[in-house]
C-alpha cells in the first residue's frame, strides 16, 4: 500500500493545490461567505442555546398568554418575540428549535451521504450484479415523492428525534449515491487508478485511496444542497405533528403551535417560520457559492 | 421512438412498480399494533368474533400469501375497508381526488404563467435588475417552507385585509350539485358564475402557495435554457437576417428554450403531489392529502397504504410521461 502511496505524490500535491484554489474561489465570492457566516451563527445558536435563550423554553405560565412580542403594548422586556398559548417564551423555544432543525439536517446528509457514497462507489467501481441490485433499488425508493415516503414511515414507525432521523435518510442516500456512481464511472477509466491498479492496489484501496478523494467535490455539493431540503422536509413533517413531539420545540411545531391563533397573535408562528426560510435560504446561497467554486461543471 | 422501444420502457416499469408495492405492503405489515384491535377500538367484541373478522381480513395468513393477496386486490382496485368511514377506502379516495387534483393543476397553471415570462424577461434582459430581483425571488421560492408561506397569505389576504376566504373549497350559499368532483366545471356546468367566482376565490390561496416553489424552480431553468438558446448560432443568423427581436426570442429561441421546462414542470406535477398533503392541512382543502394527515392520526391504515401505493404509482408514471415528452419535443435524445 505505501508503495502505491509513494508513487503519486505528484498527484496528492497537485489535488490539494486544486482544493485551495477552489476554496479561495469561494471565498472571492462575498454573497456566499456572507451566507456561510449566517449558517454558522445558526450552529453556534443551536450550540450555545441554553446560554442564549432568555427563558427557560418548556416554562409554562397561563397569565402570559399570547402576550404580543415586547415592543408592542402588553408586551414584556425579556419576552422580546411573546409567548405562545401556554405562555412559553417565542424566542426562547425558537432558539431551541434551532438544536432540532441543525441536528437533523447535519445527521440525516451526513447518514445518507456515508452510505450514498459507500453503495455508489461499490456500484460504479465493481459493476456487475452489485450495480444492478442498488440501481434497482434505487429506481424504485425514486418512485416515492419524497415527503409521502417520510410521511408513511413515520405513520409506521411513530413520531420521535430518530425515527425522523431514520425516515428521512431511507431515501437521501439515494442521490448522493447515484452522484457517486457516475463519477465512480468516469472515474476508474483514468489513468491514475490504472496505475494504481499495475501497482498492485487492493481494489478497497483504489476506491478508498485513489477515487474517494477525486470525486469528492460533487459529493460535498450535493451535500450541502441536500442539508436545505432536509430542513424543510423535517419543518413540514413537525407542522404535521409527524415529527418531534411535544413538549420540544422544532422550528415546523413551533409554526403549527401559531395556527389556531391567527387572528390575535401572530407573532406566534411568523417568527419561527422566519427562522427557517434564513437558515434554508443561507444554506442555498452559501452551497451554490461552493457548486460555482468546486463543480464548476455543474453550475449553470 | 419505434412502438419496440416505448413497449421496453413499459416493461421496465414493472419491476419498479412492484418493488413500491412490497415496500408499502411491509410498511404496514410492520406496523406495531394489531388492526383488529384498531378496527374494533374499545366495543365489546368477544375472542370468537375478533377471531372471525381476523379471517375475514386475511390476517391469519402466512405473510407471502398476504403480499399477494394485497398485490391482486391493489390491481382491481380493492383497499379494503376504510376503518373510520366504514367503507371502501377506494370510495372514500376517489371522492377527495378531484379535489386534489384540481387543485395540483391551478397550482401548476399559475407557476407556469409566473415563471415562463418571467424566466424569459430576465434571460432577455440578463443582468438587468428585473433579472436581479428575479434571480432573488426564485432564490427565495425554493428556500421558503410552503406551510409558512401558506399562514403568511392567510395572515395578509384573509385577516388583515378581509380580500379572500380562510379555508375550505367553497362558500355558504354557494353550494352546487356535484357532478365531475372538479368545483370550477361543476359551477360553470350549473350556470352560477357566483359560485364560479366564489370557488375561484377559494383556490387562489392554498394554489398560490402549492405553485410557488414550482414556479422558482420553472423560472430557472427557463431563465438558463433561454440563455442557452440565446447564444445558439440559429438565433445569430435571424438576428443577422433582420428579424426583429421579438419575432427571434418567440419564434425561434423560446421553442428550443421550453423543452427543458416542459419536462421539469411535468416532473414537478409529482412533486407537488408531497406538498399536497401540507397546503391541504394549512388551507382546510378537503382533498386527498388532508384525507391522508387525517388518517394517519386515527391509525387508519389501510387508507394510508392506497394513498401511498397511489401517489407513488403517480409519481412513476409522470416521470414516464416526463421522460416521453422530451424524446418528443427533442428529437436529438433517444430514449
Amino acid at each position: 500500500m505505501s508503495s502505491v502511496d509513494a508513487a503519486l505524490p505528484a498527484a496528492r500535491s497537485q489535488e490539494e493545490s486544486i482544493l485551495s484554489g477552489n476554496l479561495r474561489d469561494f471565498l472571492a465570492n462575498r454573497m456566499s461567505v456572507a451566507a456561510a457566516v449566517v449558517c454558522l451563527a445558526f450552529c453556534l445558536i443551536a450550540i450555545f442555546a441554553p446560554l442564549l435563550a432568555p427563558q427557560n423554553p418548556y416554562e409554562t405560565d397561563l397569565l402570559r398568554r399570547l402576550q404580543p412580542p415586547a415592543w408592542m403594548e402588553g408586551g414584556e422586556r425579556g419576552f422580546w418575540l411573546g409567548c405562545d398559548a401556554l405562555g412559553r417564551d417565542v424566542l426562547s423555544r425558537m432558539i431551541y428549535g434551532t438544536r432540532v432543525s441543525i441536528m437533523i439536517g447535519v445527521a440525516v446528509v451526513l447518514l445518507a451521504t456515508v452510505i450514498g457514497t459507500t453503495l455508489g462507489l461499490l456500484a460504479g467501481y465493481l459493476r456487475g450484479p452489485v450495480d444492478m441490485v442498488i440501481a434497482r433499488v434505487c429506481d424504485i425508493l425514486l418512485g416515492f415523492p419524497y415527503l409521502i415516503f417520510a410521511i408513511g414511515l413515520m405513520a409506521m414507525m411513530g413520531p420521535g428525534l430518530q425515527n425522523i432521523i431514520l425516515a428521512l435518510c431511507y431515501k437521501e442516500w439515494v442521490l448522493p449515491c447515484r452522484v457517486v456512481r457516475a463519477e465512480t464511472l468516469a472515474a476508474r477509466e483514468q489513468d491514475y487508478v490504472e496505475a494504481a491498479r499495475a501497482l498492485g492496489a487492493s481494489r478497497w484501496h483504489i476506491m478508498r485511496r485513489e477515487i474517494l478523494p477525486n470525486i469528492l467535490s460533487p459529493v460535498i455539493v450535493v451535500a450541502t444542497f441536500r442539508m436545505a431540503y432536509i430542513i424543510i422536509a423535517e419543518a413540514s413533517l413537525s407542522f404535521l405533528g409527524l415529527g418531534v413531539q411535544p413538549p420540544t420545540a422544532s422550528w415546523g411545531s413551533l409554526v403549527a403551535d401559531g395556527r389556531a391563533f391567527l387572528l390575535d397573535a401572530w407573532w406566534v408562528s411568523t417568527f419561527p417560520g422566519l427562522a427557517i426560510l434564513a437558515l434554508v435560504l443561507a444554506i442555498n446561497v452559501a452551497s451554490q457559492g461552493l457548486r460555482d467554486a468546486f463543480d464548476p461543471r455543474l453550475s449553470r | 421512438m419505434s412502438p419496440l422501444r416505448l413497449a421496453e420502457r413499459l416493461l421496465q416499469l414493472i419491476p419498479v412498480l412492484l418493488g413500491i408495492s412490497v415496500i408499502v405492503f411491509a410498511m404496514m405489515a410492520l406496523t406495531p399494533g394489531d388492526p383488529v384491535q384498531i378496527m374494533l377500538g374499545d366495543s365489546l367484541a368477544d375472542q370468537a368474533q375478533r377471531d372471525s373478522l381476523r379471517r375475514d381480513m386475511g390476517l391469519d395468513l402466512p405473510v407471502v400469501e398476504r403480499f399477494f393477496r394485497f398485490l391482486g386486490n391493489a390491481l382491481t382496485g380493492n383497499f379494503g375497508l376504510s376503518f373510520f368511514h366504514r367503507r371502501p377506502v377506494m370510495d372514500v379516495i376517489l371522492e377527495r381526488l378531484p379535489a386534489t387534483i384540481e387543485l395540483t393543476l391551478v397550482a401548476m397553471f399559475i407557476a407556469i404563467a409566473v415563471a415562463v415570462p418571467l424566466g424569459v424577461i430576465a434571460a432577455v434582459r440578463r443582468n438587468s435588475l428585473l433579472d436581479r430581483i428575479a434571480t432573488i425571488g426564485s432564490m427565495l421560492g425554493v428556500s421558503m417552507p410552503g406551510f409558512w408561506f401558506g399562514i403568511l397569505l392567510i395572515l395578509l389576504f384573509a385577516v388583515n385585509l378581509h380580500l379572500l376566504p380562510v379555508s375550505g373549497r367553497i362558500g355558504f350559499g354557494h353550494e352546487v350539485k356535484m357532478v365531475t368532483g372538479f368545483v370550477l366545471i361543476d359551477t360553470l356546468m350549473a350556470g352560477r358564475l357566483d359560485s364560479f367566482l366564489d370557488a375561484l376565490r377559494h383556490m387562489l390561496l392554498p394554489a398560490v402557495t402549492l405553485g410557488l416553489a414550482m414556479s422558482a424552480l420553472l423560472m430557472r431553468v427557463t431563465r438558463t435554457s433561454m440563455l442557452e438558446a440565446l447564444s445558439q448560432d440559429y438565433v445569430t443568423f435571424a438576428e443577422a437576417k433582420g428579424l426583429s427581436r421579438v419575432r427571434v426570442v418567440g419564434r425561434h429561441a423560446l421553442k428550443n428554450a421550453l423543452i427543458p421546462t416542459v419536462t421539469v414542470a411535468a416532473i414537478e406535477t409529482g412533486s407537488l403531489l408531497g406538498g399536497n398533503m401540507i397546503i391541504e392541512t394549512v388551507f382546510g382543502w378537503p382533498g386527498l392529502g388532508r384525507l391522508v394527515v387525517e388518517a394517519i392520526f386515527s391509525r387508519n391504515y389501510p387508507l394510508v397504504q392506497a394513498a401511498v401505493l397511489i401517489y407513488a404509482t403517480t409519481y412513476v408514471l409522470l416521470n414516464f410521461l416526463a421522460d416521453l415528452l422530451y424524446t418528443v419535443l427533442n428529437p436529438k435524445v433517444r430514449l
